[in-house]
């Protein structure tokens, strides 16, 4: 088990002194300055040799990422922090807010010295009006203490960061409706390319990350990129916060390393299984947008990108929803289907459509109203959204209802088998 | 938006400066880029809801046609375009919150506020809706009220919160089931034991 001394978020529970002066004892904002003089190129090496790739779910190397942006632009370049955290099932990000603002501030400074921007934004979901209050304040603070501003931490770069908020849209979370929204619009997403690094906010170069990017990069900085890519497994390296909900004992949100089983991170920091491991019936690993994992492939899975895509699901933004043999499943996807109509932006059609299709399907397996053809139907249906939209809202939507009919189409079919049942008995 | 009932709008003289404040956030030729928050802000000063007329001031104040800010403040969710009752109840029944007991929740509220999903009491003190996926699925089930997530709710501690609500009062946000504050194990801290 990960030791707490290569623990980075030392007060994510918020126990301790949220303060600066309390960041500070923790570490934050140490040698800064040092960090900074060391120069853009040293920090985006030290990030790439740390192996980080990107929190919000896509898994994008974050030193990679920050390479695409151009050193001689006549444009301003931006940073831009993504904390429009609404994947169902994930609670990261907002304890990052609340309780390690700090943490982000200098990640934010960090990270702009990387990519030669001066000024960040962080969007933060309209509903975490209180985290947001949380960052502002920590901002502040940072303004104050000189740290951030028009010479950040007596180094001669300028800084600013800024808060801004959102209203309620899940597609926010996708990098381009962000954008879209930042400057005022409907948030739906762009075609690519042209990509942010190139053509992001007000068209001038852009780089996008999640909140938890950014808030581990002054630690990697500090301790080096070894420290983290000695962490976790090749290319799966460091550590990461995952946020355990559903059917375990103790749902809570806990760092730790990449690649742990599945069964240990349940086990010792939740508690385990509600009922015991035997009773559970399946998990979906990183949000609700990657497909579900049968009891026998949790296991034996290992927690992280390649380690879940083995077993055919992923680690997104390593939200884990723990289901035991209580769970109506065919329930669950109907909720999460109703989910992704609700929040289709509706700019292409084979979403906008297509996911009102599979919610009303779902709607009919759960009543137990459909034909079991009605399921290689939804099937059907569900491949002609994916990878036929411009962002991947169409593929989230599908995969989950892919993986109910891999795994568990034998509980769709018992539903539509029941209700038949019970039409037969009325007839006689 | 039938049920716009206010003609006019003005942003209270505090709020005027927040504006401002809110601007400078933005290059100067992309004062667009303050719609949103100007909306929120002058959703904020209305009692949570935005009519018509708000909307034209934050137009002229950003420099847009009002029908580009009706587009916004359509296509977002948190922009209420009619009135809403003084505690604004948002049930999460995603699926974290729906495996953990939200039937539960969401049917006490309907029953004790004796409205269903977007309505509002008579009495104007609670609008209720049944919401996505609110981010604090750790702590599930959860509601939010106003700016205040409450979580790890029971029917009883629901009712309990809301009968709080109803008297005037605010509850104590956060976890309702009195074992944790945050997002920890209830059963007690797995790391970060060491303290600081």
């Amino acid at each position: 088990m990960l030791h707490d001394k290569d623990r980075i978020f030392t007060n994510i529970y918020g126990i301790h002194d949220l303060s600066l002066k309390g960041a500070q004892s923790r570490g934050d904002w140490d040698k800064t300055k040092d960090i900074i003089a060391k120069g853009r190129d040293w920090i985006v090496d030290e990030v790439k040799a740390s192996g980080l790739r990107g929190r919000g779910g896509a898994g994008f190397g974050t030193g990679m990422k920050w390479s695409f942006m151009p050193k001689e632009d006549k444009r301003p370049s931006y940073l831009v922090i993504n904390a429009d955290e609404g994947e169902p099932g994930t609670c990261k990000d907002r304890e990052i807010l609340r309780s390690e603002p700090h943490k982000l501030v200098e990640g934010a400074l960090l990270a702009s010295v990387g990519i030669g921007a001066h000024v960040c934004y962080v969007y933060v979901r309209g509903e975490f009006y209180r985290e947001a209050q949380a960052l502002q304040r920590a901002i502040d603070e940072a303004y104050e203490a000189g740290f951030i501003g028009k010479d950040a931490c007596k180094s001669g770069y300028a800084f600013d960061m800024y808060v801004h908020l959102g209203a309620g849209a899940y597609i926010c979370g996708e990098e381009s409706a962000l954008i879209e929204s930042l400057e005022g619009k409907k948030g739906q997403p762009r075609l690519k390319p042209p990509f942010p690094a190139n053509c992001g906010l007000y068209g001038c170069p852009t780089t996008v990350n999640n909140v938890e990017s950014i808030a581990v990069v002054p630690e990697i900085l500090r301790r080096g990129g070894a420290w983290f890519a000695g962490l976790g497994r090749e290319k799966n390296t460091g550590v990461k916060l995952f946020c355990i909900s559903g059917h375990v004992e103790h749902p809570c949100t806990v760092e730790e390393e990449m690649g742990i089983p599945m069964k240990d991170l349940l086990e010792k920091h939740c508690g385990g299984v509600r009922g015991g491991w035997n009773n559970l019936k399946a998990v979906i690993p990183g949000g609700s947008s990657v497909p579900m994992m049968t009891k026998a492939q949790c296991d034996v899975a290992l927690m992280d990108y390649d380690g879940l895509r083995e077993h055919g699901s992923g680690l997104g933004t390593a939200a884990v929803i723990v289901m035991d043999k209580s769970t109506d499943l065919v329930r669950a996807i109907t909720r999460l289907s109703a989910f992704y109509k609700h929040e289709s932006c509706g700019q292409c059609t084979p979403c906008r459509e297509g996911t009102g299709w599979m919610w009303r399907i779902m709607e009919r397996i759960n009543a137990g109203e459909a034909h079991v053809s009605e399921i290689d139907m939804l099937e059907n249906v569900s491949r002609r959204i994916e990878g036929h939209t411009i962002c991947a809202l169409g593929d989230a939507a599908a995969w989950p209802i892919q993986g109910l009919i891999r795994h568990f189409r034998d509980e769709m079919e018992a539903k539509i088998l029941a209700k038949a049942g019970t039409h037969a008995d009325a007839a006689e | 938006m039938s049920a716009d009932t206010q003609d006019t709008f003005a942003f209270s003289a505090e709020n005027l400066q927040q504006a401002k404040a809110i601007l400078a956030k933005y290059p100067s030729d992309r004062a667009a880029s303050a719609t949103m928050p100007l909306l929120t802000l002058a959703q904020r000063q209305n009692d949570n809801w935005l009519p018509r007329a708000a909307m034209d001031v934050v137009a002229e104040m950003v420099g847009l046609p009002p029908m580009r800010v009706y587009e916004v403040a359509t296509f977002y969710t948190m922009y209420n375009l009619k009135p809403v009752g003084k505690n604004f109840v948002q049930v999460c029944t995603n699926i974290s919150c729906l495996i953990k007991g939200s039937d539960d929740v969401f049917k006490v509220c309907k029953k004790k506020l004796g409205i269903g999903s977007g309505e509002t009491t008579l009495d104007g003190k609670f609008t209720l809706l049944e919401v996505e996926c609110l981010g604090a699925c750790v702590n599930a089930p959860m509601i939010q009220v106003n700016d205040d997530f409450y979580e790890d709710l029971s029917a009883e501690t629901t009712e309990k919160v809301l009968d709080a609500l109803a008297r005037g009062e605010t509850p104590q946000p956060g976890s309702q089931a009195g074992k944790r504050v945050g997002c920890q194990p209830a059963g007690g801290l797995t790391t970060l034991m060491g303290g600081k």
